[in-house]
């Protein structure tokens, strides 16, 4: 095992909070700084950081980076439509798509129609195997995800058409990164002064995915690691980035995150994806900001094949503020509902849902400090 | 989804590009379809079930310097 322990000994982390306390003040007169990534935000969290940070004048905002948040409810409802209207259909998710609460209820709450049913995998590869073993049922993945996930899903569907497993199809939500945070920068009410790199979607795509952060707008930035240490000297650079008044885009992770990403990853997903507009929760439509399988796999894609009309978004839940979590305006104590009519045993909103949801890392870990 | 925690490659089917991982002691499937040949031994980061990326042992060691570093300048560290 690499040695991690240093990553989250207790006198690294204290020097480096010292650290960033003393660089605060050349920072400055406001520090907000987004953690684009969902599992950051569970880590400031549970690691006690947020509020360490906080006391130390340096605010961490949660920002749009979990999949199950971002993705509208129109897209669930259409998987809820598709496993309590067809026979014989087997919907397979990742657990947490499982639990959004919509209109209709959620996929795990759902009544499916006779001979079908929602399945729970960690790996779409999983989802393929259940169309091997079932040859007499549509078998659909729900595959939602970033950079991360997109090319595993992709290279299922693709292995799909290859192998001619003829069952098999992806009802995609497959959303990129750097172009919502684009336009957090251009709506700029979320007023940040820079980004916390997802570690892992930049595994993929590379640090000079972020490039027209600093170029265009001005805002620095670091990718950086889930451990404390990690994201803690995720921060300290951002932090001399703003008091030097050279921002830019640091790489802390090197140890995961090479200089050109994973190109076999991109080139997996530029294969077998094609770029779309795309409309996320709380963020409305961005431009190029989702993807979509390819023409030549239309038969594997779920929404052509089955002819799901998407695309308008359906409601959010009543008094729920995903929306405004999921662009760093409000923090989910700011919501109405937050810990009376919605709790990780009632939720209310994805955000609520999902182990990388704003809502839940609040309600879990919000009291200890 | 995202756990930061790598991976060790313990069996591998050069011809499938798939084989299982030990992750904290516990061995599981993993895909190698998007990693430059991988090798029994390498740590990866598995993500929904294929290797997104290996550590880079030179990279962690220079982390783990500045991380000394940082430690050793910092005031209370005579203390
Ligand atoms: S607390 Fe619940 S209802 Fe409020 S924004 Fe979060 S998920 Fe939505």
């Amino acid at each position: 095992m690499p040695k991690i322990d240093l990553f989250q000994d207790r006198t690294t982390v204290e020097a480096l909070l010292r650290r960033a306390a003393r660089l605060r003040p050349a920072a400055g007169p406001s520090c907000r700084l987004m953690e684009v990534c969902g599992t950051h935000t569970m880590a400031v969290h549970r690691s006690g950081l947020k509020s360490r940070l906080r006391d130390a004048g340096i605010d961490l905002v949660a920002g749009p980076g979990c999949p199950v948040c971002i993705t509208p409810n129109d897209i669930h409802e259409a998987a809820l439509g598709l496993v309590m209207e067809r026979e014989n259909l087997i919907l397979s998710a990742f657990g947490d798509m499982t639990r959004v609460p919509t209109r209709r209820g959620s996929l795990q709450s759902a009544a499916p129609a006779r001979g079908s049913s929602v399945r729970v995998v960690y790996s779409p590869r999983e989802s393929l195997d259940l169309a091997r073993r079932h040859p007499d049922k549509e078998v659909v993945f729900f595959g939602a995800g970033f950079e991360t996930t997109i090319p595993a899903i992709a290279l299922t569907a693709r292995r799909a058409a290859l192998e001619k497993i003829g069952n098999y199809s992806v009802l995609t939500a497959l959303w990129l990164i750097p172009p919502p945070l684009r336009a957090i920068l251009q709506a700029k009410d979320a007023r940040i002064s820079g980004f916390l790199y997802p570690g892992h979607v930049s595994a993929v795509i590379g640090p000079q995915a972020y490039e027209f952060v600093p170029r265009e707008f001005g805002i620095p930035g670091a990718i950086a690691g889930f451990e404390p240490a990690d994201i803690l000297l995720g921060i300290v650079s951002i932090l001399e980035q703003m008091a030097a008044g050279r921002p830019r885009v640091d790489n802390t992770y090197g140890r995961v995150v090479s200089p050109d990403g994973n190109p076999l990853a991109r080139a997996a997903m530029a294969e077998i994806l094609d770029e779309k507009d795309a409309v996320w929760r709380g963020l409305g439509r961005i431009a190029r900001s989702g993807l979509k399988l390819r023409e030549e796999y239309a038969a594997q894609d779920a929404e052509r094949r089955f002819g799901l009309v998407l695309g308008e978004a359906a409601a959010d839940p009543p008094g729920c503020r995903c929306g405004d979590v999921l662009k760093g305006i409000v923090e989910p104590p700011g919501c109405g509902l937050f810990g009376r009519a919605c709790r990780p045993d009632l939720p209310q909103g994805p955000c609520m849902v999902s182990y990388e949801g704003a809502c839940l890392a609040f309600y879990k870990y919000g009291r200890n400090r | 989804m995202c756990l930061g925690i790598p991976s060790k490659i313990v069996e591998i089917d050069a011809a499938l590009k798939t084989g299982r991982v030990d992750h904290l002691g516990t061995k599981v499937a993993a895909d190698f379809a998007l990693l430059d040949e991988p090798r029994i031994g390498d740590w990866v980061i598995l993500h929904a079930g294929f290797a997104i990326s290996r550590l880079d042992d030179e990279e962690a060691k220079k982390t783990l310097d500045l991380l000394r570093e940082v430690a050793e300048q910092d005031p209370s560290f005579l203390s």
